[in-house]
Formats: structure tokens, C-alpha cells, sequence
């Protein structure tokens, strides 16, 4: 009896997972007795998707690209049939190695928190069991007292993998050692940072995972109430949480008297309503609380004074799915990967230029390096790799150069940027640094709640001079003035988005002043990036003549017979980019 | 895209005074009507007590409620990192041209409402668009004006011209 798995994360949907889904239920319907088809999370390998596995007696076998044709040859073939067809494979388990085409994006990770995406159904409670899961869980209620998972969790040495990396044991010891009547969990799932899906994956892949691990919480803490702050943008997570709760609750793992252990704890999912700051803690009991998401001073500290100014343990979705593994299997077990201070795996959304783009979880202290080449297979269409961007609108740019650094709390934030959620966009060679910069500005100029001058208006004066920049109206003091100015906006703000936002900024400056000189003194883009820096040409090889472009020129600045090869007057041209958007060809090109 | 089976009517009658039910009212009342309309802000004020300017205060910060009705299909373009690099800002000038619109309105004939937003999290299949809850990866331009013509021509009724660019060849 075969397995048949479809990777229907948001991802895998989006590929085209589901008309595939419903032709191989439609073909296994037909055989009952060879095959069952079961939905799965995020497999990883996105850049392959849709994804299709075939199980059998350990061995598994990945396809790639499926689609309903390639589906129904593989049911025919493999399914049916019994052989693997090679041509398709992308990547092969079978007695705990790997093979395959894409063997090098698996083989150095190492999937804890992921330990069910791909793997199990995660809309079915019977089979996160299965696995293994709410062990930890009967442990923690019937023979640890709560003082002792705390001692584990601190023991381990996980840190926050939301950002900042505060040590979880001690987070959770300061919430349990304040007394209150009422004590809360809340998990963020806000994920707001550009860039970053891990716990979008982790949702829709392993919903039980994250859950475990708040009641866990609860039990350590004496919490009664949860609360899973999840953004509104990320619908299939919303609905897989809220079958895991449902599921949860028939099972006594939620409600009252959990497992006869006399402790009560639930969860309430809020949904997110598209505010980037809601991603900071105290905005996001703000929100919760039904106001605007404006932070709000620390100390008090969560812990103390959180939510409903009740003691309040927060953490991010991956630090909560880390927690059942760490109980069962014991901290030691845990300190086993990662460096002596960021022990433990951690999950990275690796996307941009690199050629396999995808979920990847590694031991901390890998170099950005190897998740380039090893993992994401270097940089894609021939380009070079230029620098990468982590830890989203709060992070940085770290050159290529600096390639050899280690991933990890300590030396990240060494390069001026941070190791954040786990977010790292790869750029290339034909990406401008300065208007990176400037991307992030409009960024976080747009999520700023107001609250703060310095960052309501710093962010403002940013944003205006890096697009000055970028129009080719830069000026002398432009370098000094944006220096200054993320000072001052750093020393002036609140809450982690103004303390933050000019990061961006000072990292391109520290590591790309050159590009910034250039575009203010010869009013170049050296990367040929910003549009009104850059001319728009037609490429004579690609042009086939069909007109398209000409027509549809607002001022009339291409010239050309019909199956003739057209040519863009730049004296006349605007840069709005309509001839590029209505190429069939690819022919129009910026430089 | 509450995933509460109750109507927004259901939910003004039982409120029962429970804290922290605003944001939740706000979104029930926009799965109901599409946007907040006048009415939704007087009715939730009067079961909550909050005050209507502080209502509309909440609203107003959260960039998921609207408060004019929306088109039929809502897109909404990504301009996150992973998908700015690839080049979604082309596919947000192909938006708006082939729709006659600019990021914020709504087509007059009421079928498309355009948004960009920060990040959808499908990095891997830059650049991204979602059409109301369905997510569209890995586009082109011309993927861009497929799609928005195939939704298009499911509303034969609406029999609008289509816009300014020309068709392909």
C-alpha cells in the first residue's frame, strides 16, 4: 500500500497543488486497495513546487513540477505500476539517505521545528500523534512540575527565534514567578517581515506543533488563557489553526482539567488586520486588546504587566514548536547543533536570486555562505552574488564578502545587521543597494503607527532624500544628513520598528557607500536599477516586431515597421515602463 | 476572511461586554458587507459603548478595513522584499494599466479593487499577486494581464470595453 503526499501550503496552492490533489484522489479513488492520497504541508523544496511524494515501506520518493498530466503518468507508473520514473525525481529517502537532484538542498539541514511539514497531514491530529506529538505534553502535566520545564527550557538554551533571541527558559521563569490571578500566552504569528514564511509554513504544515508548545507554556507558567495573534494575509494558516484547536479541544489537550491534571487552559485566535507594528509585542496586545497597535512603554515588562496588564509570556510561532521536541527528547539533545550560545536549528525562508528558494532549517552557526551555495544552489541566471539581506525592515545588507560569517546571535549582529525571523533575501549583481535602502524606508515609513516624532517623521526625511537619491537629485550632505538622522531616530524611538528602521540605511552606507557617491555625483545607477537613472533599449535579438510596444507608448517614443525590429527614442521616452510590461519577448531592457 | 461561521447580526446580539471584541466585530462586519459601511461603525458603538470616534480610530490605523465598498475581486500585488527584487513594481504598473486604475481605487465598473501589500510569504514564487483568497506565483507582465482578463471575461454582464493596451497579437 503506497502513500501518496501533495504539498498544499500556500506555496503548493499557488503552483497548482490543488487540481492536482483532486485528480490523484480521483485516480485513487478508482484503486482503493493500492494507494491513499493525504494532503501535507510545506515540503521545503518551493522552488520544485507542486509537490508530489510517493511513500512506501520508508522509502520516499519526491516528484517535482507536477502537474495533472505528470500527476496521472505517475499514478500510472509509480503508483500502479511500481517504478519511480528517474527523469522526474527531484529527491529520494530511502533508509534514512538521500539522493537525488536536489540531495544538497536536504542533506546539511536538520529539521526539528519542520520535524512534521511535509510529512504528516496536518489537518489530522491522529497522525501529529503518531509522530510523537503531545508526549511532551502528558510529561510535562503528569510527572514535571512546573518549575522543572522551565529548568529544561532553560537548560537547552533556546532564544527567541522571533528576532531578538531573549532566552526563553528565563522568559517563561519571569512570567511564572509573577503572581496573578490570570496569565496569558500568546503566540505571535503576526509575521509581518517582507521575506519571511517560515511560521506561515510552520502553521499550515505543523498547527499541533505550535500548540503543544503553548499549553506547555501554560502549565510552566499558570496560564489559563492563549491567545495565537495571527495576520490576516495568511488565510490556510488561519483555517489549519483553527481545525488543530477544534481538534485539540475533542481530545482534552485544550478546556478544562486537561488530562486530569486539574489545569485549565485555552487558545482564541485574533486575527491580524494589516498592521506591520502589531508584530511588536506590546502593540500586539494593544491590538488584541481592540485599539490601535501603538507599542507601549517598557518597563513594565509582558511578564509582568502584558496583556490586560496581566503577567504575559510572548513568543513567535518557531519558539513555541521547538518545545515539545525539547522535552521529549531532553536538552542535551537540543544543544547537540547549533554554536555553545545559539544552540538549537533555525529555520530561514530563503528567496530572492538564489536557484532553490525554499524553507530551509539549519544548526546555527552555518555560514551565509553554505545556505547560498550549499543549500540554496547559488545565484541564479549566471549572476553573482552580490549581498544578503536578513532579519527583513529591521536587518541589514551583509556584502558577499562578509560570506563567511556565521548565522547565529553573535555574529550577525557584528556586520551591523541582525539574524532576525529568519527571513534572508539573496540579491545579485543587478540589484541597487541605495534603492534597497529606499524600499525599506517606504516600508517602514508606511507601517511607523505615529506615535513617536522621531520615528513619524525621521523615517519621512529618510524616505525623501533616499528617493531623491535615486532620481538622480542627490546632494552633497545627502551621506551625513541620513547618517545622522538614524541616530537620532534610533535613540528616539519606543519600540523596535523606529529603534530599527535605519538600519538598512546604515549597513548600504557602511558597506555600499561607493554606489551612494555615484548616484549623487554622476547621477548613475551602477547597477542600472533605478528607473529614472537607466534608459530603455530594445533588444534587436529578441524584438520580433509585433508593434505591441509602439501602441501602447503614451508619448509615441518607438519607432518601428511591423516585423521590423523597434527601436525607443530615449530623448523622448518617459520610463513608465509600458513597453516592458506589454513585451511578449522580454525584448525591452533597462541600462 | 473571518473563519467564524456566525453573521456579523449574530455576533452584535451577543456581545456580552467580553473585552477585546472590537477588532473582531470590525472584521465580521467588512466579511458582510465588503467595507464598513456608516451604519456598522453607529451599530458597534452602541453595543460596545466605545465611542464611535474611537471606532473609527481603530479602523483607520489597520490597513485591512476599508471603509468605501471594494470592487468584486480584491488583487493584491506583493511588494515584499523577495518579489520587489524580481520585479513586482512592473507588475504593479501592469496592474494599473491594464486595469485603468491606480493602486487604491476600484474599476468603475466595480469589479476589481488594487492594492499592494507588504508581503503575502510565498517568497519562493516571486513576484506574488493574490485574487481574493487565491495566490498567483512566479508572474509575468503578460501572466498578469491573462489573469486579470480571464476574471474579466467570467463577468460577461458588466460589458465594459477593456482598457487602453492593446491586445496581443
Amino acid at each position: 500500500m503506497k502513500t501518496v503526499l501533495v504539498g498544499m501550503g500556500t506555496c503548493g496552492l499557488s503552483a497548482g497543488a490543488q487540481s492536482v490533489f483532486a485528480k490523484l484522489r480521483a485516480l485513487a479513488q478508482a484503486q482503493p486497495a493500492v494507494s491513499e492520497v493525504k494532503l501535507t504541508g510545506c515540503i521545503g523544496m518551493c522552488f520544485r513546487e507542486p509537490l508530489v511524494e510517493v511513500r512506501e515501506n520508508g522509502t520516499r520518493t519526491f516528484y517535482g513540477e507536477v502537474d495533472e498530466a505528470r500527476a496521472a503518468e505517475i499514478f500510472e507508473r509509480h503508483v500502479r505500476g511500481g517504478q519511480a520514473i528517474d527523469e522526474y525525481v527531484v529527491l529520494r529517502q530511502e533508509n534514512g539517505r538521500l539522493a537525488g537532484a536536489e540531495l544538497e538542498f536536504m542533506a546539511t539541514q536538520q529539521r526539528i521545528v519542520l520535524r512534521n511539514c511535509g510529512t504528516i497531514d496536518p489537518e489530522s491530529l491522529a497522525e501529529y500523534e503518531a509522530t510523537g506529538g503531545y508526549r511532551a505534553l502528558r510529561q510535562a502535566l503528569g510527572e514535571m512540575a512546573p518549575a522543572e520545564i522551565i529548568e529544561v527550557i532553560k537548560a537547552s538554551g533556546l532564544r527567541g527565534r522571533g528576532g531578538a533571541g531573549f532566552p526563553t527558559g528565563l522568559k517563561w521563569s519571569f512570567a511564572a514567578q509573577n503572581a496573578g490571578d490570570e496569565k496569558y500566552v500568546v503566540c505571535n504569528a503576526d509575521e509581518g517581515d517582507p521575506g519571511a514564511f517560515m511560521d506561515r509554513s510552520v502553521l499550515e504544515g505543523d498547527p499541533h506543533a505550535v500548540l503543544e508548545g503553548m499549553i506547555i507554556c501554560a502549565r510552566a507558567i499558570g496560564a489559563t488563557h492563549g491567545y495565537i495573534y495571527c495576520r490576516a494575509e495568511y488565510p490556510l494558516a488561519l483555517k489549519r489553526l483553527a481545525i488543530a484547536l477544534e481538534a485539540a479541544r475533542r481530545a482534552g489537550y485544550l478546556g478544562k482539567n486537561i488530562l486530569g491534571s486539574g489545569h485549565d487552559f485555552d487558545i482564541k485566535i485574533k486575527q491580524g488586520a494589516g498592521a506591520f507594528v502589531c508584530g511588536e509585542e506590546t502593540a500586539l496586545f494593544a491590538s488584541i486588546e481592540g485599539e490601535r497597535g501603538m507599542p507601549r512603554i517598557r518597563p513594565p515588562f509582558p511578564a509582568e504587566k502584558g496583556l490586560w496588564k496581566k503577567p504575559t509570556n510572548n513568543n513567535n510561532v518557531e519558539t513555541y514548536a521547538n518545545v515539545p521536541w525539547i522535552l521529549v527528547n531532553g536538552a542535551a539533545a537540543f544543544r547537540q547543533y547549533g554554536t555553545e550560545k545559539s544552540p538549537g536549528t533555525k529555520v530561514f525562508a530563503l528567496a530572492g536570486k538564489v536557484r532553490r528558494g525554499g524553507l530551509a532549517e539549519v544548526p546555527l552557526g552555518m555560514s551565509i555562505n553554505d545556505l547560498v551555495y550549499k543549500i540554496g544552489g547559488g545565484i541564479k541566471a549566471g549572476r553573482k552574488f552580490k549581498a544578503v539581506q536578513m532579519g527583513g525592515p529591521s536587518g541589514g545588507c551583509i556584502p558577499a564578502e562578509q560570506g563567511d560569517t556565521p548565522v547565529d546571535y553573535e555574529n550577525i549582529p557584528k556586520t551591523g545587521a541582525i539574524m532576525g525571523s529568519g527571513g534572508m533575501v539573496v540579491l545579485d549583481d543587478s540589484q541597487c543597494m541605495v534603492e534597497i535602502a529606499r524600499f525599506f524606508l517606504d516600508f517602514t515609513q508606511k507601517e511607523s503607527c505615529g506615535k513617536c516624532t522621531f520615528c513619524r517623521i525621521g523615517t519621512l526625511r529618510m524616505l525623501e532624500v533616499l528617493e531623491r537619491i535615486t532620481r538622480g537629485e542627490g546632494r552633497a550632505e545627502d551621506i551625513e544628513h541620513l547618517s545622522r538622522l538614524a541616530v537620532q531616530i534610533k535613540e528616539a524611538s519606543l519600540c523596535g520598528l523606529g529603534q530599527t528602521a535605519p538600519n538598512p540605511v546604515q549597513t548600504t552606507i557602511r558597506y555600499y557607500r561607493s554606489e551612494y557617491e555615484t548616484h549623487i555625483k554622476d547621477r548613475t545607477c551602477p547597477a542600472h536599477f533605478c528607473e529614472a537613472l537607466v534608459d530603455f533599449h530594445i533588444d534587436p535579438e529578441k524584438c520580433v516586431g509585433c508593434t505591441l510596444c509602439a501602441k501602447n507608448c503614451p508619448v509615441g517614443a518607438i519607432q518601428g515597421e511591423p516585423k521590423r525590429v523597434h527601436v525607443i527614442d530615449i530623448a523622448v521616452c518617459v520610463k513608465c515602463s509600458k513597453c516592458i510590461s506589454s513585451c511578449n519577448y522580454g525584448a525591452v531592457y533597462k541600462n | 476572511m473571518a473563519h467564524e461561521s456566525e453573521s456579523f447580526a449574530y455576533r452584535l446580539w451577543r456581545y456580552d461586554g467580553a473585552p477585546g471584541e472590537l477588532i473582531p466585530l470590525l472584521q465580521s462586519a467588512q466579511d458582510h458587507f465588503g467595507y464598513i459601511p456608516r451604519r456598522a461603525i453607529k451599530y458597534i458603538a452602541e453595543v460596545t459603548n466605545i465611542p464611535e470616534s474611537s471606532v473609527y480610530g481603530v479602523i483607520t490605523f489597520y490597513s485591512q478595513f476599508r471603509l468605501q465598498p471594494m470592487g468584486k475581486y480584491v488583487i493584491r500585488l506583493c511588494a515584499g522584499t523577495a518579489c520587489h527584487v524580481s520585479g513586482s513594481k512592473l507588475l504593479i504598473d501592469t496592474a494599473q494599466d491594464e486595469l485603468g486604475i491606480e493602486v487604491g481605487d476600484t474599476t468603475t465598473d466595480g469589479l476589481f479593487t488594487l492594492f499592494t501589500v507588504a508581503c503575502l510569504g510565498c517568497c519562493s514564487l516571486a513576484p506574488v499577486m493574490m485574487i481574493d483568497d487565491e495566490t498567483h506565483g512566479s508572474l509575468t507582465p503578460a501572466a498578469v494581464r491573462k489573469l486579470l482578463r480571464a476574471y474579466r471575461r467570467r463577468e460577461p454582464s458588466r460589458g465594459v470595453p477593456e482598457p487602453a493596451a492593446a491586445s496581443s497579437p
